[in-house]
């Protein structure tokens, strides 16, 4: 450990350098570290711009009638907050998470391709940018909700083509930043790190960037082919010109199911991380959880149309759509079962990365019922497009996605910055933000039950209540996360003033290569790759 | 070692560029894929888009077939359509003729097209239109107003399952398109 430490500063000596000075150093930097905090900080940010419109949707159905915007504008409000969220907060997130602890887990100096992995970044800011500049423009923002569907969002006014654009630059990002994170673990990997040595969240990420390169193109050539209907005179979508809009439903979500396990798969790998290292044992099932990954991704393709069950199949298409969205289940139990018996006869601690990864596997699971509750062709009729789809995501992506990177967060903040968080209001934040999110969430299952349809600003009286209830859960809520950005920058700023050790928690060490570095790491890490690498997980 | 790395770097990210713009052309590639997986299952129920010549087939005396009219408008399509009856009987084998009626609301020449389908999807392939609006594009001259005759047969190789057949036909407003051609 010291020798690497002491060849690592001798080699910064010879040619390297440290950061550049000043503001410059964040936009020319190559540096996975910098790279990783800018794409951290930035959908930090965009969670709080995607929340604030999620407060906008929250305090208009507060009570029923209209309120404080007007319906389009309410519309735009769905389908910004969804896309904003999506391609704003929680993959950039993980990218973030990936460019941090990627190089650092496989013993790697850095990201494969640096300076592909800057204009990644960059480009992805454009993206957004752009995609928020719409909200300004003549006829306001895409209203269609973040599907897109045609014949409806070719109805948008001025901002069509921007927000095309921007799903463009948002795809090449991905696209960049998913080829990068494949190049530096296929081949920079630690001599000794061979495949199914990997960290979970190293596999995780690895099967999620290829699930990005063969979905974004896809997505990317949909929305261009909206482009042409609308403006160059074709007809994909348009069946007076002998094309059909439902072919549009199938193409985005042959898109769209992979995609929304591009931000469940690496959350598997994260909350794979943590529990082991509170549990105090070794990950049980490491090679079940590598095959059940790659079993979930593979299925992800081949179960897009349950999510149009609606939209007119043949009864055999029905039946196989939902039969094989069933089979999903059955990588994901094994994915549950492996966390609650790495959990089983544990020397367990809860400090608060636990918390949030225990929340996640108690409520992910409950996210996950609903969606084999959906799956059920016949009974989706009677769910489609209500509040329990909007219930059922929303317990997949935010007390899931959200709180394991909020667990993320917390569990490796003293590792980057050296400086430990404030365990006390970290707790407070976790059970603030647990309360508040079932109250966000769970009567919308009982809304949508009872057939309140979704993007609507406006609702029949005898769903008040509920509503009611659900808006009082997200305002808690929504104010909670500012508990959580405090504790980050005063962490960054030097935290409780306690100096963490380089393991940070108990025993780390055993469990994953960054905790052998110093806290926090040096600007430059394994330029000699480590000899031996930690074989706690199996 | 370098240097090996960063040739491996170099291959891999070809190739997986190739693999990027290889689902670009997938995503194109859906779109023929969609409309014989349509043909197959008779997900929209398109039946013949061409004029085809009138054969005589050997009437099946034995059962009727209850055919449904539909007439939709796609929105904003200023037009008042109608169909001469709601329903009607035939013989599979039987030709059949039913007008329908257009006119147009405006002061202003229209060019709107009709598009048509039957449910349920699989009758697609037993159903057919020697005479149809359908086939081209229709001119209305300011609150012109059209008699358009429909002349179609069931197949008598019909299967048995299928007693009700609805043909629904969509008026889209292509003035401005024909406009810009």
């Amino acid at each position: 450990m010291s020798a690497v430490v002491a060849e690592h500063d001798d080699h910064e000596e010879h040619h390297d350098h440290g950061p550049a000075k000043g503001l410059l150093r964040w936009i020319i930097t190559t540096n996975h570290k910098d790279i990783g905090t800018l794409y951290l900080l930035f959908a930090l940010a965009m969670f709080f711009v995607g929340g604030i419109m999620a407060l906008i949707i929250r305090a208009e159905l507060f009570e029923p009638g209209m309120q404080f915007v007007n319906p389009q504008f309410f519309n735009s409000m769905t389908t910004m907050h969804a896309l904003v969220m999506v391609f704003g907060a929680v993959m950039p997130a993980f990218v973030g998470l990936a460019n941090w602890q990627v190089p650092l887990m496989i013993g790697a100096p850095d990201m494969a391709l640096p300076r592909m992995n800057n204009m990644s970044f960059w480009l992805l800011v454009a993206g957004v940018l752009l995609l928020a500049s719409t909200l300004f423009m003549e006829g306001g923002a895409p209203a269609s909700g973040w599907t897109l569907y045609p014949p409806l969002v070719l109805q948008t006014g001025k901002a069509l083509p921007f927000a095309i654009f921007s799903v463009h630059l948002l795809g090449i990002s991905s696209i960049m930043g998913a080829i990068n994170i494949i190049a530096t673990i296929l081949n920079m990997r630690a001599p000794a790190m061979t495949l199914m040595k990997m960290p979970l969240f190293v596999w995780t990420w690895l099967i999620t960037a290829f699930l990005l390169i063969a979905i974004m193109p896809v997505f990317a050539g949909a929305v261009t082919m909206l482009l042409t209907d609308k403006f160059f005179d074709t007809s994909f979508f348009d069946a007076a010109g002998g094309g059909d809009p439902v072919l549009y439903q199938h193409i985005f979500w042959f898109f769209g199911h992979p995609e929304v396990y591009v931000m469940i798969l690496p959350t598997f790998g994260v909350a794979s991380t943590i529990i082991p290292v509170f549990a105090r044992k070794p990950l049980f099932g490491y090679a079940s959880m590598v095959y059940a990954t790659a079993a979930i991704a593979f299925l992800s393709f081949i179960v897009w149309a349950h999510h149009m069950f609606t939209v007119g199949m043949p009864i055999a298409g029905e039946l196989y759509f939902m039969y094989a969205t069933m089979l999903i289940a059955i990588p994901t139990g094994v994915k549950v079962f492996n966390w609650t018996a790495t959990m089983w006869k544990g020397a367990m601690t809860f400090e608060t990365p636990m918390l949030f990864a225990i929340c996640f596997v108690v409520l992910f699971t409950m996210g996950g019922f609903t969606g084999l509750m959906m799956a059920v062709a016949p009974s989706d009729f009677q769910y489609h497009d209500t509040y329990f789809i909007v219930a059922h995501f929303h317990y997949t992506l935010v007390p899931a996605s959200v709180f394991i990177l909020m667990a993320a967060g917390y569990f490796w903040l003293p590792k980057w910055t050296g400086n430990m968080y404030d365990e006390r209001l970290a707790r407070f934040h976790f059970w603030m933000s647990t309360i508040s999110v079932n109250i966000l969430f769970f009567p919308q299952h009982f809304l949508g039950l009872a057939g309140m349809p979704r993007r609507i600003p406006d609702y029949a009286v005898q769903f008040s209540d509920w509503n009611m209830v659900s808006s009082i859960g997200a305002f808690i809520f929504g104010f909670s996360q500012l508990i959580f950005l405090y504790i980050v920058i005063k962490t960054i700023n030097g935290g409780t003033g306690e100096k963490v050790s380089d393991e940070v928690w108990e025993d780390a060490h055993k469990h994953g290569l960054e905790w052998q570095l110093p806290s926090p790491p040096p600007y430059h890490t394994w330029s000699t790759p480590p000899a031996e690498v930690p074989t706690e997980h199996f | 070692m370098i240097e090996t790395t960063v040739q491996k770097n170099t291959r891999l990210v070809k190739i997986l560029i190739v693999v990027g713009i290889g689902m670009f052309g997938f995503g194109y590639a859906l779109v023929p894929i969609y409309n014989v997986l349509c043909d197959i299952t008779g997900i929209n129920g398109k039946t013949n888009l061409e004029a085809v010549k009138e054969v005589l087939y050997q009437v099946d005396k034995s059962r009727e077939i209850r055919i449904e009219f539909l007439t939709t408008l796609n929105e904003k399509t200023p037009l008042l359509f109608s169909a001469q009856t709601s329903s009607m009987k035939v013989n599979p084998g039987q030709y059949a003729t039913v007008n329908f009626y257009a006119e147009n609301t405006t002061d202003k020449t229209l060019v709107v097209r009709a598009i048509d389908s039957v449910s349920p999807g699989l009758t697609k392939d037993y159903f057919e239109k020697t005479v149809c609006f359908c086939f081209s594009e229709q001119t209305f001259k300011p609150h012109e107003r059209k008699t358009m005759p429909v002349r179609f047969v069931v197949k008598p190789d019909l299967p048995a399952q299928y007693k009700t057949i609805t043909l629904s036909y969509t008026f889209f407003d292509n003035t401005e398109k024909s406009v810009k051609k």
